[in-house]
Formats: C-alpha cells, sequence, structure tokens
C-alpha cells in the first residue's frame, strides 16, 4: 500500500508541475519484456551514483515505433530491445550513436551484426518446434528433424503456429521457412503445411497454452513453434514441481530461428558518458547471469554462467537457418503479405 | 428548446431575450473545461502522430490513401468490421433488455448481485477472457471433455476457438452489461401508470410496451446501442484472440500495420478511416437522440418498482437472471475454478486431468524469489489500480458533468450541436495510435509530461468520458422543464436549481456514470501497457507479465491475479449499489 501513496504523491506532483529531470538520472526505454534483479540494478546504481529510470513502452514493436517517433526530443538515454528483423529499420531511421563497447570483444562475431556499432548485441533466444514428449512416446512417433517432415501426412493435423503479421516468433518461424527454402520455395512449402492441416493463431500464450498439448493440458496439438528455452522453464516454473519437462525442442540444423537483441544510445543523449557505462554493464557477467531467469532470453557473453536446469535441458541449436537482417528489413512486409494469401486467405 | 410531451416542437418561435442570452452564454461557459482536456489530450496527441505519420510516407499521403483504398482485401476488411459489429450489437440487445427489464421493473432479492455480476466481464482484460473460453470451450475444455465422456467420442464435439461465433459471444460477454445499466436505470424510473393506463384502455401488454414503453426507452436504448457498437467496431483483443488470423477489423489491421509491419501511413490512413465511421455514426446518433429524448415525469424507484410477487412474472425472472448469470459465470467461474486447480495431466490423453485443490498460485503471487524490480505484489497492483480508477472516476466526472449538463438544457446551440458528436470520438480511436500521439505531444513542451504516471489515467479519462456524458445524458434530457421554470420563476438562481432539482434526480445517473469510469478504468489495458511507469503496474499488466511467461506456475499466478481482479470489481459495483440503498433524497 506504500507504494499506492507514493503514486498518489506523484501523480499530484505530476499534476501540478513537471519536474525537472535531475541530472544523475539515467532513462533506459525497453519493450515490457524487460526484467532485472534488485541486486543487478543496486549494483549499478552503486558503482556509478546515477539513478536508473526504466521506460517500459509496450511490446518490442511499439516501443522501438515509440522511440523512432521522439527521434527529435529522445524520451530516453538508451533503447534496449530492437532485434534482428528490426535491426536495419533502426539503424536506417538514424536513432543510435556509434559505441564500440570495449566489451564487444569478448562477445562471439556472429551475434555483432552492426559494423558500424551503433546497435550492440545483448541477448540471444532461438525460436524452436516444441513436441509434447508424451504424445510421440505413446504413438510410437519419430520426432520430426526436418522442416520437410511437417507436411508428412505422418504429422497430419500436429502442428500450431503463430501469425507471422502479429506475432514475433511466428514472423521468426516464417523466416527459418524462407532461410531454409529461399524465397522461392517457402510459398510452396507452406501450401503444403496448409494441405497437412497446420493450424495458425494470433499470438504466442494461444499457441502455447491454449493449443499446444505439452504444457497447459488445454491444447491437443503436439507440435508447436516456441522458444529452444522453453522446455527448462517447464522444470522451473512447474507446479507441481518435476524432475524433467513434459516437452522438448527440436533443433536440428535449419529448424530454428535465432533472434538476437540490441541495445544502442539515442542520439542526443545529454548522459552520453554513463549510457556508455550502462551499456557496459548490460554486457558484463553479472548483468548476463541475470538475464535467464528475468527475461527468458540468453547471454551472448560466453563468460556468464547458466543455471543448472539450462544446462541440463536447454537445447541450443548449432545451425538456426539464416537470413540477412537487410533482406527482413527490405521484404518484410512482402514477406508476411505473401505468407498471408497463401495460407490464411 | 424544449419540447412537448408528445415531441412537437413550440409552434411559435420566440424572440431571444436578453435572459436566454445569458445563460446561453453560461452554457458556453460549461463547455470550456471538457472541450480544453479533449483538446489537449485528444485532438492536439492525435493530429501529431497523424501528421507525423503521414510526413513518413514515401508515396505522399495521397499515394498511402490510393495505396489503402486499392487493396483487394479492403472492402472486406470494412464490410466485417461493420458486420461483426452490427450483429454483437444486436445479440448485446436481445440478452440484455430482458435483463434490464427485470432489474428496471422488480425490486428483488440479489438485484445488487446480479448488477455486480453482469459488470466483472467488462473489467477482464482479452488475453484473460480468451484463456476462460479457452478453459471452458477449447478442444480440451469442461464442456468438451464432459461431452467426449458422455457420448464416447474420439475428438472434441465443439469447435467453438477462432470462429465468428467466438468473436460474438465474446462481445456479448463483454457488453451486456452496458445495455443492463444504461437502459435498466433509465426503466426504474419510468412511470409504470403510463403502460397500465394503456393496458387499462384495451392495449394487450405487448401493444403497450411497443406503443408506450419502448418509446420512452429508446433515449436510453440508442446510448447504451451506440456505445455497444462502438466498442465492437474497434475491437481488438477479442477479433486477435478469439476470432483469430482468419479474421480482421479496422483496429486489428491499424496495431498490426504499426506495430508488425512499422508501416505508420498505413496505420495512419487506417486510423483515419475509423474514425470517420466514428463521426458519421455518431453524428446520426446524436441527431437522433435529440429528436427522441422528451421530459418525462420520472418516479422514484420505489413507485417504478414492484416487488416480485406473482408467480408468472417470479417464474420469467428466475429464468432470465439465471440465462444471464450462467452464461456470464460459466467463464468466469472456468477461470477463478482454474485458478485454485492444480491439474496433473496425462499429456496428449484426451482423459479427464486429475484436479487438485491448491491455493500455491495465491501464495506465489506474493513472492519474488528471483528479485525482480518489477515484481507486482497483488496488493500493490490491487492498489494502483484502485488509485488510477479512482482519479479516473473523478476526472471523468468532473469533465463529464458540465458536457451533458450544456447538451441537456441547450440541445439546439451551435455549440451543442457541433460538439456533441466529437465526445464519442475518443471510443473510434485506437489504443496504440493513441499511446503513440501522447509520446509525440505530451514529452514536448508545453505539455512535458513524458513519463509522468498521471498519462495513465489521463488516457483512462479519454474512454470514460464518453461514457459519463451518455449516461447522463437520458436522464438529465428527461427532466420536466417546468420543475425548473418553477423553481425559476419562484426567485431560484441558476446554482440552486441545478443543486435542488437536477442533482437529487440525476444522482442514480451519477453513480452510474462513476461505476462505468470505474470498470472502464480497471480494465484498460492496450493504452496503459504503452504509459504505465513500471513503478506502478496495474492488475491487467501484471496478469499480462505472467501470462506471457511459460511454466504452469505462472499461468496459474495469471488466472490467480485474474480471480483478485474480478473480486476487487464485485466489491467495488456492490460498494457503488450499497451507496445508492442509502441515498436518501430520492425523489
Amino acid at each position: 500500500m506504500k507504494r499506492t501513496s507514493t503514486l498518489l504523491l506523484a501523480l499530484g506532483l505530476a499534476a501540478c508541475a513537471p519536474r525537472p529531470a535531475e541530472p544523475t538520472v539515467l532513462t533506459v526505454m525497453t519493450h515490457d519484456s524487460f526484467a532485472a534483479s534488485e541486486p543487478v540494478v543496486q549494483a549499478f546504481e552503486q558503482q556509478t551514483g546515477a539513478h536508473l529510470q526504466f521506460l517500459p513502452s509496450g511490446d518490442a514493436g511499439t516501443a522501438l515505433n515509440r522511440a523512432i517517433l521522439a527521434r527529435e526530443q529522445p524520451l530516453a538515454d538508451v533503447f534496449y530491445g530492437v532485434d534482428n528483423t528490426f535491426l536495419s529499420r533502426a539503424l536506417d531511421e538514424d536513432i543510435f550513436e556509434a559505441y564500440n563497447s570495449p566489451m564487444l570483444e569478448a562477445i562471439p562475431a556472429f551475434f555483432d551484426l552492426d559494423p558500424t556499432h551503433r546497435a550492440l548485441p545483448v541477448d540471444y533466444g532461438d525460436v524452436c518446434l516444441n513436441y509434447d514428449r508424451s504424445y510421440f512416446d505413446a504413438h510410437a512417433l519419430p520426432v520430426p528433424d526436418r522442416l520437410e517432415d511437417l507436411a508428412d501426412p505422418a504429422y497430419h493435423g500436429l502442428l500450431v503456429v503463430e501469425n507471422p503479421a502479429t506475432s514475433s516468433p511466428g514472423l521468426a518461424f516464417l523466416l527459418a521457412t524462407i532461410g531454409h527454402f529461399g524465397e522461392d520455395g517457402y510459398l510452396d512449402y507452406w501450401r503444403a503445411l496448409r494441405e497437412n492441416d497446420v493450424l495458425v493463431v494470433n499470438d504466442w500464450e494461444a499457441a502455447y497454452n491454449g493449443e499446444f498439448s505439452g504444457a497447459s493440458a488445454l491444447g491437443t496439438r503436439p507440435l508447436v513453434v516456441s522458444y529452444g528455452s522453453s522446455p527448462p522453464f517447464e522444470v522451473i516454473y512447474a507446479d507441481p514441481p518435476v524432475s524433467e519437462p513434459g516437452t522438448d525442442a527440436i533443433t536440428a540444423d535449419d529448424t530454428c530461428f535465432r533472434q538476437i537483441e540490441f541495445v544502442g544510445i539515442l542520439k542526443g543523449t545529454a548522459h552520453r558518458r554513463l549510457a556508455q557505462q550502462w551499456i557496459d554493464f548490460m554486457l558484463s557477467v553479472a548483468f548476463q547471469e541475470d538475464m535467464p531467469l528475468q527475461m527468458f532470453v540468453f547471454p551472448v557473453n560466453p563468460q556468464a554462467k547458466l543455471d543448472p536446469v539450462f544446462e541440463a535441458f536447454m537445447a541450443v541449436p548449432a545451425h538456426p537457418a539464416q537470413v540477412e537482417a537487410q533482406a527482413i528489413a527490405a521484404h518484410r512486409e512482402q514477406w508476411i503479405e505473401a505468407w498471408t494469401e497463401v495460407v490464411l486467405r | 428548446m424544449d419540447r412537448g410531451v408528445d415531441g412537437s416542437r413550440p409552434p411559435v418561435r420566440r424572440k431571444v431575450t436578453r435572459g436566454e442570452t445569458r445563460s446561453s452564454l453560461a452554457t458556453g461557459a460549461l463547455w470550456i473545461g471538457p472541450l480544453a482536456f479533449l483538446a489537449v489530450f485528444f485532438f492536439y496527441p492525435l493530429a501529431s502522430i497523424l501528421s507525423a505519420s503521414f510526413a513518413r510516407s514515401p508515396a505522399g499521403a495521397w499515394g498511402t490513401w490510393a495505396e489503402v483504398f486499392g487493396r483487394a482485401s479492403f472492402p472486406r476488411l470494412l464490410g466485417f468490421t461493420f458486420g461483426q459489429a452490427l450483429a454483437s450489437t444486436g445479440l448485446t440487445l436481445l440478452l440484455g433488455l430482458p435483463a434490464a427489464y427485470l432489474v428496471g421493473r422488480y425490486a428483488f432479492r440479489g438485484r445488487s448481485l446480479l448488477l455486480a455480476l453482469t459488470a466483472i466481464p467488462f473489467v477482464m482484460p482479452t488475453v484473460v477472457v480468451a484463456a476462460a473460453f479457452t478453459a471452458l470451450l477449447g478442444p480440451r475444455g469442461w464442456i468438451n471433455l464432459v461431452l467426449m465422456q458422455v457420448l464416447h467420442l474420439e475428438a472434441p464435439p465443439i469447435s467453438f476457438l477462432h470462429t465468428l461465433t467466438a468473436i460474438l459471444v465474446a462481445h456479448v460477454f463483454y457488453n451486456t452489461t452496458i445495455v443492463v445499466r444504461l437502459v435498466g436505470d433509465f426503466w426504474s424510473h419510468l412511470d409504470p401508470r403510463q403502460a397500465q393506463a394503456a393496458q387499462v384502455l384495451g392495449a394487450g401488454r405487448l401493444y403497450a410496451l411497443r406503443t408506450v414503453t419502448l418509446p420512452l426507452l429508446l433515449p436510453a436504448m440508442a446510448a447504451a446501442s451506440v456505445l455497444v457498437f462502438l466498442f465492437d467496431f474497434t475491437s481488438f483483443g477479442v477479433i486477435l484472440l478469439l476470432g483469430g488470423p482468419r479474421f480482421s477489423t479496422l483496429e486489428v489491421e491499424i496495431y498490426t500495420q504499426t506495430v508488425g509491419l512499422l508501416n505508420l501511413p498505413v496505420a495512419a490512413t487506417l486510423a483515419l478511416i475509423q474514425l470517420a465511421c466514428t463521426l458519421a455514426l455518431s453524428a446520426a446518433y446524436t441527431t437522433l437522440a435529440r429528436r427522441v429524448s422528451r421530459p418525462l415525469a420520472v418516479q422514484p424507484r420505489r413507485i417504478a418498482q414492484q416487488p416480485l410477487l406473482r408467480a408468472r412474472p417470479r417464474w420469467a425472472a428466475a429464468v432470465v437472471a439465471s440465462a444471464l448469470a450462467a452464461f456470464l459465470l460459466a467463464p468466469l467461474g472456468a477461470l477463478a475454478l482454474r485458478s485454485v486447480t492444480r491439474l496433473d495431466p496425462e499429456r496428449g490423453e484426451t482423459s479427464f486431468p486429475t484436479p487438485a485443490i491448491t491455493l500455491a498460485y495465491y501464495k506465489a503471487l506474493g513472492e519474488n524469489p528471483r528479485q525482480s524490480i518489477f515484481h507486482a505484489a497483488p496488493a500493490t497492483a490491487i492498489g494502483v489500480s484502485l488509485a488510477y480508477a479512482s482519479l479516473t472516476v473523478v476526472l471523468s466526472l468532473a469533465l463529464g458533468m458540465p458536457a451533458a449538463w450544456a447538451l441537456a438544457r441547450r440541445p439546439d446551440d451551435f455549440l451543442s450541436r457541433l460538439v456533441d458528436p466529437l465526445l464519442l470520438l475518443p471510443l473510434g480511436t485506437s489504443a496504440v495510435t493513441l499511446g503513440l500521439g501522447f509520446t509525440l505531444a505530451l514529452a514536448v513542451p508545453p505539455f512535458d509530461l513524458r513519463a509522468s504516471p498521471v498519462l495513465v489515467p489521463l488516457a483512462h479519462t479519454l474512454v470514460a468520458f464518453p461514457f459519463v456524458v451518455r449516461s447522463l445524458l437520458p436522464p438529465l434530457r428527461s427532466l420536466q422543464p417546468r420543475l425548473r421554470q418553477a423553481a425559476s420563476v419562484l426567485g431560484a438562481t441558476p446554482f440552486r436549481i441545478l443543486r435542488t432539482i437536477d442533482l437529487p434526480l440525476v444522482a442514480r445517473a451519477l453513480l452510474l456514470a462513476a461505476a462505468f469510469a470505474f470498470t472502464i478504468s480497471l480494465g484498460e489495458f492496450g493504452a496503459t501497457t504503452i504509459l504505465a511507469r513500471p513503478e506502478y503496474p496495474t492488475v491487467p499488466v501484471a496478469i499480462y507479465r505472467y501470462l506471457s511467461r511459460p511454466g504452469a506456475l505462472n499461468y496459474g499466478q495469471a488466472l490467480a491475479m485474474s480471480t483478485l481482479l474480478m473480486m476487487v470489481c464485485a466489491g467495488a459495483m456492490l460498494a457503488f449499489e450499497k451507496f445508492r440503498i442509502g441515498e436518501q433524497r430520492e425523489f
């Protein structure tokens, strides 16, 4: 209740006059999936004497729109949460200042997609097919290990995917099929999936909790597009506790798509030095080790250690499907519209 | 000007007296607050985002218009948006009107509870309602499981999710409360003796209903219909989550273009089309509303309402009340039940999961094992939601009361005719458009509110304000002008007339308006998620955080939080009802 009275006080103050920002407040704009733990945030604040203010601004697309629209009068000093499907757009809009962080040295080159260092990689997650283990056991059905398998009549009516126009894992899976079958082949593949009774829903929640049989017991389909990290979370957030997940991820070559999220210093910041310190901090082991259990994404810094549950149950694809960030920016709309025409109409 | 009871105009136009000029000026002054608010917090942000969006169009604004209208899918999009809204509104009236009759005409035990129950769906975020319908009617929902068990079926017999039926049912589920409350409240003031007189003179019950009662109810019915229609017309979450990818409305398309494709020019074009449709509709409605409203002999509830004494009305009432309660309670109950049930499913099979009762999800809500900075303890989230809701009530009443009063007193003023249709526009504006507009317009001087927590109740007030005006107008317009005139002749000042004649008569409508504003704020998600500060999470934002994560515990916590929201809403609505009963000065 204490927070309620603080809020009322803040509302009262805000109604009277906007308070001038104190010089030591660093504002970090994010999407609404951002989270961090109290001790980690405090560590940065103590280290620098600054105060961090986070500004969640809706889902990833909305937040990026906000940052782009406010380019002339930036709302924050740092923006976190643009992914590789939006990266080129953010760079074209020129909202970031370059920063060649010394921390980048430790980070594998395949994460570092922006040679101008305006957007720096922070975390990644693989969008992969997940399956309900008991279904495949009970029906003595081999688990598919190529995208082509999903069009096989043996898997008729088993798969649920998300709409790429409304869902980011949905878009990632569409990109995986484009990476694998090429621009000329992916639509034929989706026609075959449609023949094979693929179910499309609009968001991850509806697919995973509503239609997939492996998670909430409400669905009937044993194959779903989710994340490579979903199985360990079925253990970590199980209720009642379980020793191993009822689901598993398929990580065969060319079946997953890797989402990488970036951070950047917003043009026009008045706290450039502090913003650099925050970015270095985000790439440091302390923050990187904190991310998986807060945000369900994985560190790009190889020195960061993972919780044993992840070591045991997380599947990381060796060769996710590849699509260039520039190609995504250039063709995103056209690919999604062609897909909609073939799969939904 | 004021009309006779039969709705005809006074035959002779009188000269405008000096007194009337002064009163016209006073009416104009009433508009200052509401218009200033709309100008700064609605039209200015809207104009900013629309012009910024069109400025980004490579083909120029006209090129974008040509592109949008040229799309093969556009007529279908527009047709479906209108069609589903029309069908949903019709069905909502079909269920809502009998219930409005029941709560309007009869005093019975459980009336307050029934009214509180109808308000609960209104505050439920669509993600939760989608989860509730999935738990009830999904492929492995309770109903399908029971049918499969009883009828020995291999596959679930009912396919409900991702159909047009799901969209319509969810819309009726959400909006029935608007009809029940607005029409029911108005009905409870109608003098039943008029219809009784018609029956004494030989009219059948239905004939009396059709020729006497329904015409008198028309203002309230029109207000309820237009609000329901606009909610359905701009429906987002229901279409997206329950309708699925095969269905799209203007609002869904605006969101997809903005967020999924970053195509702001097309989004702005669609937003303008949606606004134009809203404006056309509300212009038609406000013209109609001015024509059909007439002064009535308003009666206190103890005269207008009768107890359920005879067997036939008792039976009819029982049928209506239980049908409504079952329809609303089934999905909500499925949710609440799931929040205290731990399922140990035999995965992939179609048998019954074995349930066990648990309070683990509620207990876990208060814990923050990962020490997240954004953890929202239930007490905090509820406190923040209540604070925002209370502020929304205060703001929207402060703005809505003068607006409604000005509209009721001088409906034919130039200003009234001009502004009336504009008041509904915030309901036709997509949350993402408005959220981005706030970002652009309210983050720079002279209105630098960038990360201020006050943005959230301001955005809520924009949605609540039209509801407040529409709730207050029908009863205000039905006041007998003779009462005011008599008071004026006897020397009462305008303020005294307001206080002693108008206010007591519309006190109940004020509570109704406050209840609407309260529930709108409590359930709002779209704009809140863009504008809310992480330190001050609302309950819907907290629910969404849990629901967007994998794992049974997160899912259970989302449902537990939703159940808490239901209880808070029901409690608040019952408190509002209590407030009414304690009101002694009823006319």
